[in-house]
């Protein structure tokens, strides 16, 4: 018998949950967290997508579960992209500007997993 | 692995490949590639979405935009604006939303506000040529749990029977009793068997198909449970030929779990062996009857024969043999994951759960729904299916295909339930849903259905075999304007004959269109005995065209296009019709600018 057998409970458990992360992204789940870049022509110009890798590389490495990464149009403030809107449920979304790829990290760690914003990259800091 | 941000669903169920959605896969593939978001979207086939009417559909997620009707060359358009810059493509939406105005996602839709899916729970969700994802939605979990915590078959069996889940192929019967007496019933050599009833024949109905291509890993896994309820160790699933797609994802699925030791030998390492392989039925319609799909699995001539035995005792081989329905099984799953309660909480007390009906016919949203039993038929000709196209009006709907009746309008109130629809003389059927209105004939509705049935009666039986064709001679005779009213009572008769003394479910419930249109409709049939007339219009011997001299310019067009040569008149002056010469064919009318043609 080959190893990709699944013999045991926890053999099929790994691989639902492994397939969880991909599958339950069809299903919107009222505590998924959604990050949404902005990705209109001013946020590819000013470097919207390594931006966005980043938070997908991120978020990935963590294996986040619950949360979505997604583009968005213009948001209007053209001078401040990157732009990236954190909506987590049930709280004020907040609004990252002037993103740069290696500021990423800190926004996944803090904000997405500890709940703590990131308040001197906020659009508020920088006004 | 990359983490993908965005699932593209591209419906791969019969109906929208036959309308290109493998061009479209391919079309997306090529357009991630080329604007450099391969890595970060992903393209997923998946099953039915339920609106075939509107197909091909495309998904988006995280979004869950649901376009519709999209074309290869929709494509770029909908890479670079939704998965680019995350706008949506808004000229593809075509749904409309139940606060009015557009729908984004499907979820939002009045097709799929009142619906309630439980069979079809994984279609359009995951790739069905793909193991894991259906493992990913919980799959194989019920089997693990059964297996490795070594739960007792009858405890199983109990859950069924507290479901109150009934056969979901037509009759009804409670599926809990077929397990319980399987369960019960000694083989002579401990031989049993499960087997799947995918003869899926009814014209017009295509639930089966739909969950087999959309969700075959269901199926299978119900059939790996019961065979261990019921102590088998093999099991067949009868798909008919002509559903190749289905036939196709079911090998591949079976070829998936037998890799991943999910079927075969020592499942879970419990010391249960399941096997299970694909018998193609080659579409004869009394094949989808319990006994004769057994004799046809056997490699005899696929005949009925009289019952009991009963299946469950003498089945497949002479060995006792469970037999269900595809969509039957596709509710064993969830009904032992959430529990038998929750499943007896939908629908009717005596009807519980979902039924899959497949709206065909005169009806906006042609496609797949799924509802709690119960529902009033009203709800899905109305709000689900958007009511008759054109603002024609709803004159009746037709359930269980040929073995089936058909509800009246004044009826549209009746609870889509097992006993109510009995109660008013149709049935439920395995789910066809086919509309008519005002322009359909019911008569003639009546004589396709029993044309169909003099085609598919196997012959075994002289009733079935003599009595369905001297119907539907009868029947031919009254659209032709030669039948009397005596033929009226000759019907009715034939009918309880075929009815009481006919061999299987095929010759039983042959009748039941006819009847139901003679209960609902009798006016109708009165109007082609009597006055000789057909009031929709449709029976051809019946029907006159003539030309309204007053309305007619003598514009000639009707005379150039008749086929027949029927119409003659000079120009500018009014035409005539010649009726010994007329086919009937309606050209006149198509072309006649002036609205000059009366029809009658």
């Amino acid at each position: 018998m080959g190893d990709e057998f699944v013999k045991s409970l926890e053999e099929l458990k790994a691989i639902r949950d492994r397939m969880q992360k991909q599958v339950g992204l069809r299903e919107s789940d009222e505590n998924t967290i959604r990050v949404v870049v902005g990705m209109a022509t001013c946020g590819i110009a000013a470097g919207a997508r390594p931006v966005l890798e980043a938070f997908l590389e991120e978020v990935n490495k963590r294996n986040l579960k619950d949360v979505t990464v997604t583009q968005t149009g213009c948001i209007g403030v053209c001078r401040l992209e990157p732009i990236a809107e954190v909506y987590v449920p049930g709280e004020e979304k907040v609004t990252y500007v002037k993103l740069k790829p290696e500021m990423v990290p800190r926004i996944v760690a803090d904000h997405l997993v500890n709940r703590q914003v990131v308040t001197e990259y906020t659009i508020g800091a920088a006004e | 692995m990359n983490l993908v941000r965005s699932h593209i669903l591209v419906c791969t169920g019969t109906g929208c490949t036959s309308s290109n959605s493998l061009k479209i896969i391919e079309a997306f593939e090529r357009e991630l590639e080329a604007q450099g978001m391969a890595k970060e979207a992903q393209v997923v086939k998946t099953g039915c979405f339920g609106l075939c009417a509107m197909g091909p559909i495309v998904m988006i997620y995280p979004e869950g935009a649901c376009y519709t009707k999209v074309t290869p060359a929709d494509v770029p358009e909908i890479v670079s604006e939704h998965i680019v810059k995350g706008r949506i493509v808004q000229r593809l939406l075509h749904m409309e939303s139940d606060e009015g105005g557009t729908a984004t996602s499907l979820s939002e839709t009045t097709f799929y506000k009142h619906q309630l899916r439980i069979a079809l729970r994984n279609c359009g969700v995951i790739n069905p040529e793909d193991i894991d994802e259906y493992i990913g939605v919980d799959g194989y979990a019920a089997l693990g749990r059964i297996l490795t915590e070594k739960i007792p078959p009858q405890q199983i069996i109990d859950e069924i029977l507290a479901s109150g889940l009934r056969g979901r192929g037509g009759a009804g019967f409670p599926t809990g009793r077929k397990w319980q007496f399987t369960h019960d019933a000694v083989s002579p050599d401990g031989v049993k068997f499960v087997c799947c009833n995918a003869d899926e024949g009814d014209p017009g109905a295509f639930m089966d198909r739909s969950v087999l291509e959309g969700d075959p890993h269901s199926v299978i896994e119900a059939m790996a449970i019961a065979g261990y309820c019921i102590g088998a160790q093999q099991g067949y699933i009868y798909v008919r030929a002509e559903y190749p797609i289905a036939v196709k994802r079911l090998e591949i699925a079976i070829k998936q779990a037998k890799d991943y030791g999910l079927l075969g030998d020592n499942i879970f390492d419990s010391g249960f062996s399941f096997n299970l392989e694909l018998r193609l039925g080659a579409g004869a319609f009394v094949c989808g009857e319990e006994t004769a799909l057994m004799t046809s699995i056997e490699g005899k001539r696929g005949e009925p024969h009289p019952r009991p035995p009963f299946p469950a005792n003498k089945g497949l081989f002479e060995r006792p043999t469970l037999l269900n329905n595809v969509e039957t099984y596709a509710n064993i799953t969830w009904i032992l994951n959430n529990g038998a309660d929750k499943f007896a909480a939908i629908g009717t007390p005596k009807s519980t759960g979902t039924k899959v009906f497949a709206l065909g016919g005169k009806i906006t949203n042609t496609g797949l729904v799924e509802i709690p039993m119960g529902t009033p038929l009203r709800t899905v000709i109305e709000d689900i299916g958007g009511g008759c196209p054109n603002g024609k009006k709803f004159k009746a709907a037709q359930t269980g295909g040929p073995s089936g009746g058909c509800i009246p309008a004044s009826l549209i109130d009746t609870p889509m339930d097992y006993d109510s629809l009995g109660a008013i003389g149709s049935m439920m059927g395995s789910g066809g849903l086919i509309v008519m209105d005002e322009d359909n004939c019911m008569v003639d509705i009546a004589k396709f259905f029993l044309e169909f049935i003099v085609d598919e009666s196997c012959g075994k039986c002289s009733v079935c075999r003599i009595g369905t064709k001297r119907l539907l001679g009868l029947l031919t005779k009254i659209t032709e304007g030669e039948g009397t009213l005596e033929d009226l009572d000759t019907i009715e008769e034939l009918c309880y004959h075929l009815k009481s003394s006919a061999l299987c479910g095929l010759g039983q419930t042959a009748p039941n269109p006819v009847l139901s249109t003679l209960k609902h409709f009798r006016d109708e049939y009165v109007a082609h005995v009597v006055e000789k007339r057909c009031p929709a219009g449709v029976c051809k011997n019946l029907l006159r065209y003539t030309i309204d001299p007053a309305k007619c310019k003598g514009c000639t067009l009707c005379a150039k296009n008749c086929p027949a040569g029927a119409i003659s008149g000079a120009v500018r002056a009014p035409h005539v019709i010649d009726q010994s010469k007329c086919i009937k064919c309606g050209v006149c009318m198509d072309n006649c600018r002036f609205s000059a043609i009366l029809k009658g």
